[in-house]
Parts: C-alpha cells; structure tokens; sequence
C-alpha cells in the first residue's frame, strides 16, 4: 500500500472517530419526562431542559430555598409540559435566577431527584433598542 | 428636559451618500480591474489605472465614512440611532473608540476600512498582479459595503446603515410631539465591555480577517491566470503576518475573557472563539505548506485548498456570528439586523465562486508524481498541516450544531442538538493529543527542515534533544509533582519542542543566520503556550475549600469549593489569612472605593450624596451632603485582604459584581493577584441583598432616647444619639408647605476606628406620617425614627437587625500561567522575524521581475 493512501485511511479513521465523539457527547434539549426515562434507562448523559420557576397566583415565586449557609440551593422548576420538578443547585443562588424569565438547567437525575451542574438564566434585558 | 430643535441631518446624509459611493465605486472598480485582468494589463494600462482609481475613490470613502461615524459618536448626536444605542454622555473618551465597533454596522465598516488599507499597500507593492488581485478584493468590498447600505427597493431591505436616525427606528409618541426630539442620552456602551480589550481586540481581530482576504485574491488571481506558482511568493508574508494579528487576537480575547468573565479561565470553548480558532488553525496549516511548496514545489494543490477555505471559514465566523443562528449558546453575539440572507449570500458567492474556478484548472495545476519520501521535510511538514486540519475539524463539528438544526428545520425535519455539556472537558480531551502531535512534529520536523535527512543522520542529530529533553522532563516533573500520564506526555512533548528547535535556533545564530529563526522562535513560544495550557488549566485548583460548615446539603464536593465571608470577620484558607473589608463603589475623583454606605441615592444614578464626611489616608475628600460623580455606578468592588499565615504579608483584591441592566444579568468578573509562578484567581459568586425576601430581620426593638449624646447598643455596636433636626426636603419626595420632615442623628462606632452616620427620618406629608427605615449595611441593621415627644425632645427608635454582611467567593488557583502568556510573546516575536524574511524576498524577486 502507498504512503499517502495509509495517511489518508487514518485521517479518515480520526475524522470518523471525532464525528462520533461528538454525537456521543452532544447533550440535547429534553422535558422532564424524557429525562427521567433517560435516567431510568441507565442513560446518564447531561441534558438541558428549558422551564421556568414556578409561581403562585399573585406571580410570586415560590418553592425556592436557599440552603442555611447560602452555599446551595433548590428551587421548583416547570417546564414546557407544565411538568414541576424540584431542582438541586450544589452551589450559591445564582443572583439573577429571582428575575429570570427562562431557565435552562444542565444536569440529569440522580436518585429521583434533580441535580443540576449548571444553570443558565434568560433575564428580561430592561434595554431594548427599539424604544426610548 | 431640555429640547434641542437642531438635529444634524446634514452630516447623516453625507455618510450615508458615502456609504453608497463606497458600494458603487467598489462594483466599478471590481468591473474594470476584471477587465484589465482579461486583457493581462499592467501598470499604466487605461483599465487597470480606471479600477486603480475608483478602487482609491472607494477606500477614500470608507475612511471618510468612518470619519463622519466616529464624528457623530464623539459630538453625542443621539438624534442618530447608534449613537443612541452605543453612547453614553458619561462614556470616557476612549470608550468612544469602542463604541464605533460596538454595533455590527461599525464592525463592518472598521473590517472594510482595514481591507480598504490593505488594498492601498497592495496597489503600492505590487503591479504584475495588481488587476487579479484588486477584482476580488474590490468584489469583497461591494459584499462588506452592502452590509451598511441601508438602501430599501420595495420590500428588499440591502444593509443596514449606521446613520439611521433614531426617529425612524424607534416608535415613541414624543417624535408626534416633536419630530425633532433628541434624547439628552444615550443608552450607552455596554458596561461589560468598557473595558481596554474593547478598544484593542475587535479591530485587531477585523485586522487578522483583513489579511486572510490577500492570498486568497492571490490564489484566486492564480487560478484564474492559470499561473498556478507565481501567487504563492507575494501571498506569503501575508499569510504569516494574518497568522500572527489573528493569533494575537484571539489570545488577547482569551485574557480578556480571563479578567472579566469568571467561568474560570482563558478559553471557555464558546462558539465564538471557536468561530476565529478554526480559521486560523487552517490559516497556520496553510503557511505551512505554502512555505513546502517554495522549497521544493510540492504540496500546491494542498495549499490552493487551504488558502480558500481559510477565507471561507472566516466568512462562515462571520455568519455564525452575526447571523443570530447561534441563539442563546454564545456569550457574544451581535443583535440581529436581519442580515442573515445576506451573510449566506456573502458566503455562498466566495465558496460557489471558487470552487469553479479551481475546479475548471484543476488538471492543469502541476503536482509532483514522486512521494515525498519520509525522511524528508515535506512529508513531515504535511503530516503537521493534516494535524492541524484535523483539530479544526474536530471543533468545527460540534460548533456547526446550530446550522446543523436550522437545515434540518429547513427539510421539515426537527433536530434538538446541544452543545456538549461540559464543553471544555469535551474540546480539551481531543485537542489535547492533536497539540501533542503538533509539538513533537514541531520539534523533529525543524531538523529535516534544515538538512537533507536519513535514517543515520536523523539519529545522530537527534539522540542530544531527545536525551535532554527526557532528563529536562523528568527533572521539571518531579520538582512540580506530575504524576497524570497525559500531562507528562504533553509536558515531554513541549519540552523536546522547545529543547530541538533551541538547538535549532543556536544553530542558526552561530551561522549569523538570524533572519532565518522565526520558525525555531515561533515554534518555541507555541510549546511553552502548551505547557503554560497544561499547567495553568490541569493543575487549575480550587483553594477555597469550605472545612468549617458541614450542613445537610454538603453532598458533593463541589458544594465545599465556596466560602462565606463576614464583614470584618477573617477566616484561614489556603495558607492565607482572608477578610472581607468593605463594599464600595468608584468615585471620578476620589482614589479607592467609597463605601456604600456612605452615600444617599439621587434620581441619577450617576449621582451620589455623601452621608458623611469621607476621608482617604487621612485626606479630606468631601463633606456631608457633597455630591459625587460616579461614572459606572453599576460596579460595585468588594475589599478583600489576604495576609499570608507564613509571613504576615498582605495583598488586596477588588472583585466586582456589575448589575448590566443591558444584558439584564450581574456580572462578576474577578480580580487576579499575579505571583511569578501562579495567578490566584478570586471572584464574588453571591453577595448579601438587604432588600431580598431571604433576609430575615429581627423583632423591631424601641430604643427611647432622651438626652444628646445619649450612648446605646445597635446590632453589638456602640451607637451615640447626637439630636434632632429639622430637614427642608427628603430625597424622592416633595414637600408642600403644610409638610415637615425631620432626622434624628445617630452615629455608630464600628471595627478599626471607622463610625458611620445613620439618620432616620420622620415625614408628615398631607397629613400622614412616614417612617421611611435606614439601613446600614456595616452595621446590618434598619432604623426607623418611631415617634417624637414634642414636650420632652425625647425620640423613639425602632432596631432591627440581621446576619452580618456577607459574600460568598470562590478562590482559585492558576499554576505557571505566565508561561503561557510568555510564550505567546515569543511566538509573536517568531512570526514577525518570519514575515520580514518572507517579504524581503518576495520585494526582491518583485525588483529583478519575477513577481
């Protein structure tokens, strides 16, 4: 076999490997329901599901405690099947998740509970550029 | 409000007028330089010197658009629409230079303006392949102009211009009023990115796009010449000198994102930093076959195909970009003008267009029917060059998932893909061994560089690196306690990388050949960048471990990575002794930080009233009831003292914490302390919040005070009545002349000398009583003035208190960082000392005729 056709098998050798690395890692957007079968099926890859915080009639927020020393906190999260989950945060309350619209947690069940790894907050943005 | 009835149309006319000139005179151009082209005109042929003009009359344009754009900025005319969005009346002077490339109409124009340049010295250096090259170029310019063109045929809206007056974009019942209507501000330059990054790295990066554009119109002028060889020459040193601006940019970037964001490092994998990393990896492939095929005339085909998709990728950067298809994955990304159609169209042309016309040539372009044999550079340089492709290619995947779902979309298909969830782990463990793969390459191939090779004197030449490289390793493993296997491979991979092509360099300087190391240089500070990435982010360690609290929520570790801060209450960690001084915010004027609590709000939040007098080192700075100016009120600075247990050395930090209303978020960004050998990285992650509903108050407590200078406990701390007064107006409210408002004066004595004044208020307005609570952050306490005894002079305070002020940081460790930052330097030093060498050669084949 020539050189360059041994180079070019192993470059698409890597090439194939990284397309299948990625596939294997991409995370994809799930409801909570899906998770959980996920979870259940043995699958532990991290997944993103969008909801957001759940609120009382009056718009208040509620089922959201910081722990006693502030350093983690779980808050009751809806999503957009209108499913609640409570959602384990291990560290402090992230400063805008109060006034956030949207949020996205990262993370996969672990023991029936929800346990997040990262969240990611959509706030309204009080500018917009479109009005004075 | 003060109305101004001028508003200056004149000079938003005149650049967009500009703006249209620069568009058409870019098409004539184009046209008459590929008419030049066909007819192989040169110098002062009457096309050629046509194109030459109106290419000249163009870029005079750009720079006068730019002008009268930075013109509008700098004078706050915020009766135009950028200016509004972007500017602010309290911006310093420099931000204003940022603001300019703020906006995706001025990062357009700023791109323009550096190719528009870059033509210029292009026309000046060189003739023979002026006409080629100047048609695409000039064709590149007519996309980039239209991007600002702001021109609507029908329902076709072309570009979107920066001279947009405000009126017209933004529906407001006041332009009904007065059409004439200018706001008194602008909504500013976001404060996230008032920053000195912002006036150095967009241009810079715009500058490194520039330079992709000039071997690509080379090769295109090649190609379409069928002088597949010659474009190779003047092509180079540009290609080098893009290499090192955009290298440059994205590290300066990369830092950037280190000082100010805290995801806890210099790279985050984000698909914006992906978007540049993946053009200029191909872009540094590209040199390195280009520099192949002028030694010995292979590897052109390789090099054609570099050269264009280094181009293409950038323009594919750019539609990820701007396009808004990247949503909600990127910390940047520009609002989205509706440009997406465009964009693709920007691309597709350049990808479609070049791919016809290397694929029409293709037969014809020569190649060598011999393999490269392996003992020789060539074939080693190639392997490097597919490394190199191979690494673009593995993060070009999982970037493109947003396109990848919107095709799917587009078919009527539904794809969800996400990025993958820790991306940096994910990235990092491929990238990893294609870097390793790149310093050994990197050191062996410099050896077969500069000699004819075999399998004996390869041996010979490389048993002494190898050799002191494997000792050096070893020595500097077991000094710094590498034990993981991957690191002491890449650690021995950048060690020999450094060590052959130092044997390489001293080779070079004792044949006086100095113009000859940029190679050796380069390749130098790309090892030491690996081992400086391979330090600061493997052995990155989190130093503040919590080991005081246990609570039920400690489950996993990551819970122990924070500690809690009190106000003034110090706590051992990591070898250091750590205190939580102060809250304050920075004040135009006055050195430091002014405590908040020393301050009264006003209606702007730019102004401040001082509560009491404030003094600095024993300076005077202002006066109870002084007003103070505060450029970037958002900010707020938290003093933080470490004194080292070992001896008694102290060093201050300020983390900050920025409410960005324009993005609707706080931000922390840390501060860094820089020791020789590591960085200790601290940021703010929460901070107390008085006003929130977690804070729990205690029973209100009625402290009677009866006489001036009476003395009583507040919160544990000494407090002194000092009397009551009256007051003619309180802050946010108004008082009519059957109103009263007095304060009571209470001054507490808290931790290292320091007293804070707290004056509670009692308001009769309309007949009611207002009790408005003073809160105290230092002290943790609110006061209210409860009552009064007309007859006695005796008041009535209500106490309540809480939990001391507190913070919660995150402290981490940054391990031999500054390798890296030196061996960026280094290999920017490599890549300059490269590009005069490429280019003295190219003017001095240029000057006997050859190009």
């Amino acid at each position: 076999m020539k050189k360059s056709s041994i180079i070019g098998l192993v470059v698409i050798a890597i090439a194939v490997a990284v397309i299948i690395s990625t596939s294997g890692n991409a995370s994809s957007y799930v409801t909570f329901d899906e998770a959980k079968t996920m979870a259940v099926n043995g699958r532990t890859n991290s997944i993103h599901v969008v909801g957001e915080l759940k609120k009382n009639s009056f718009g208040q927020i509620v089922g959201l405690t910081p722990s006693s020393d502030r350093l983690s906190v779980e808050f009751t999260l809806v999503d957009d099947n209108l499913k609640e989950q409570v959602v384990f945060l291990n560290q402090p309350m992230p400063t805008d998740l109060l006034k956030s619209e949207k949020v996205v947690v990262i993370g996969g069940y672990k023991n029936d509970r929800f346990i997040a790894d990262k969240v990611l907050l959509k706030c309204p943005s009080k500018y917009e550029e479109t009005t004075l | 409000m003060e109305l101004s009835t001028e508003i200056h149309l004149g000079i938003g006319n005149a650049g967009h007028l500009l703006v249209i000139i620069s568009f058409v005179t870019s098409l004539i151009a184009s046209f008459a330089y590929a008419k030049a082209s066909l007819k192989n005109e040169i110098g002062k042929d009457p096309w050629v010197s046509f194109g030459r003009n109106f290419f000249i009359a163009h870029g005079l344009a750009v720079i006068a658009t730019v002008v009268i754009l930075f013109a509008i900025i700098y004078n706050n005319y915020f009766e135009y629409h950028y200016a509004w969005s972007h500017s602010s009346v309290n911006l310093a002077v420099h931000y204003m230079i940022a603001c300019f490339w703020e906006g995706q109409e001025g990062s357009f124009l700023i791109w323009t303006l550096w190719n528009a340049l870059l033509g210029f010295v292009l026309i000046y250096t060189n003739k023979k392949w002026e006409a080629p090259v100047m048609t695409v170029f000039a064709l590149v310019q007519a996309f980039l102009t239209s991007m600002i063109l702001g021109v609507v045929i029908g329902d076709l809206k072309i570009g979107s211009s920066p001279f947009i007056l405000l009126r017209d974009v933004v529906n407001d019942p006041i332009f009904l009023i007065n059409p004439n209507y200018v706001p008194e501000d602008g909504t500013g330059l976001n404060p996230l990115l008032q920053n000195y990054w912002m006036v150095i790295h967009p241009p810079m990066t715009f500058l490194g796009f520039a330079c992709t554009l000039v071997p690509f119109s080379f090769c295109i002028a090649g190609l379409w010449r069928k002088d597949f060889k010659d474009w190779i020459r003047p092509a180079l040193p540009w290609t080098i000198f893009g290499g090192v601006i955009l290298g440059t940019a994205i590290v300066m970037g990369g830092y950037w994102a280190y000082e100010t964001l805290n995801f806890g490092g210099y790279w985050n994998w984000d698909p914006v930093e992906n978007a540049v990393y993946v053009p200029w990896l191909v872009l540094i492939a590209s040199m390195h076959t280009m520099i192949v095929f002028k030694k010995s005339e292979t590897a052109l085909k390789t090099s054609i195909v570099l050269v264009i998709s280094t181009f293409i990728l950038i323009l594919y950067a750019t539609f990820l970009v701007r396009s808004g298809i990247l949503g909600d994955t990127s910390v940047h990304s520009f609002t989205d003008l509706g440009l997406s159609g465009q964009l693709l169209l920007y691309l597709l042309f350049f990808l479609i267009g070049s791919v016809f016309l290397a694929a029409r040539v293709w037969k014809l372009i020569p190649t060598s029917d011999q393999e490269a044999s392996t003992y020789s550079r060539e074939f080693w340089i190639f392997i490097g060059a597919l490394t190199l492709c191979l690494m673009a290619f593995q993060v070009l995947v999982p970037t493109s998932f947003p396109v990848f779902n919107s095709i799917v979309e587009l078919f009527g298909g539904y794809s969800s893909l996400a990025p993958p969830a820790n991306q940096i782990e994910f990235y990092s463990k491929w990238q990893l061994w294609f870097a390793i793969g790149i310093a050994f390459l990197s050191g062996t191939g410099q050896f077969f560089f500069w000699k004819k090779m075999d399998k004996d004197k390869l041996k010979s030449v490389i048993a002494i690196p190898v050799l002191v490289s494997l000792v050096l390793s070893a020595i500097i493993f077991s000094l710094t306690k590498v034990y993981n296997w991957i690191y002491i491979i890449i650690l021995v991979a950048g060690v020999y990388s450094v060590v052959s092509n130092s044997k390489i360099l001293i080779d070079l300087f004792r044949s006086k050949s100095y113009k000859l190391t940029g190679g050796s240089i380069a390749h130098i500070g790309i090892a030491m960048m690996l081992i400086g990435i391979m330090y600061s982010e493997g052995y990155s360690r989190i130093v503040s471990k919590n080991t005081t609290t246990i609570s039920r929520d400690f489950t996993e570790e990551q819970n122990q990575n924070m500690v809690v801060l009190f106000l003034n209450d110090p706590k051992p960690m990591a070898g250091y002794q750590i205190l939580y001084k102060s809250e304050g915010m920075n004040a135009v004027g006055i050195p430091g930080y002014v405590k908040k609590s020393y301050l009264t709000d006003t209606q702007d939040p730019h102004y401040k009233v001082l509560k009491q007098q404030l003094i600095v080192e024993e300076e005077v700075y202002g006066e109870r009831g002084d007003t103070l100016y505060f450029r970037t009120p958002e900010n707020t600075y938290h003093e933080v003292e470490f004194t080292s247990l070992k001896n008694g050395r102290a060093f201050t930090i300020f983390p900050r914490t920025q409410v960005n209303d324009q993005m609707g978020q706080t931000i922390v960004s840390p501060d860094i302390k820089k020791q020789w050998n590591r960085d200790l990285y601290t940021y703010v992650a929460l901070q107390a919040d008085f006003e929130e509903e977690f804070t729990e108050w205690s029973e209100k407590e009625i402290i009677k005070l009866d006489s001036i200078g009476q003395r009583f406990f507040v919160n544990d701390y000494v407090a002194e009545y000092q009397g009551l007064e009256r007051i003619p107006s309180v802050n946010f409210v108004d008082l009519g002349p059957n109103d009263a408002a007095v304060q009571a004066r209470i001054q507490v004595f808290a931790e290292r000398g320091q007293s804070y004044l707290i004056e509670p208020k009692f308001i009769i307005k309309d007949g009611n009583v207002g009790r408005p609570m003073e809160l105290n952050q230092e002290i943790a306490s609110r006061l209210t003035l409860e009552d009064i005894d007309p007859d006695t002079g005796s008041v009535q305070l209500g106490v309540q208190t809480t939990q001391k002020d507190w913070i919660i940081i995150q402290a981490i460790e940054k391990p031999q960082i500054n390798i890296l930052w030196i061996g960026t330097i280094v290999m920017i030093i490599g890549f300059i000392v490269a590009t005069r060498r490429r280019y003295v050669e190219f003017v001095k084949m240029r000057d006997k005729g050859m190009a």
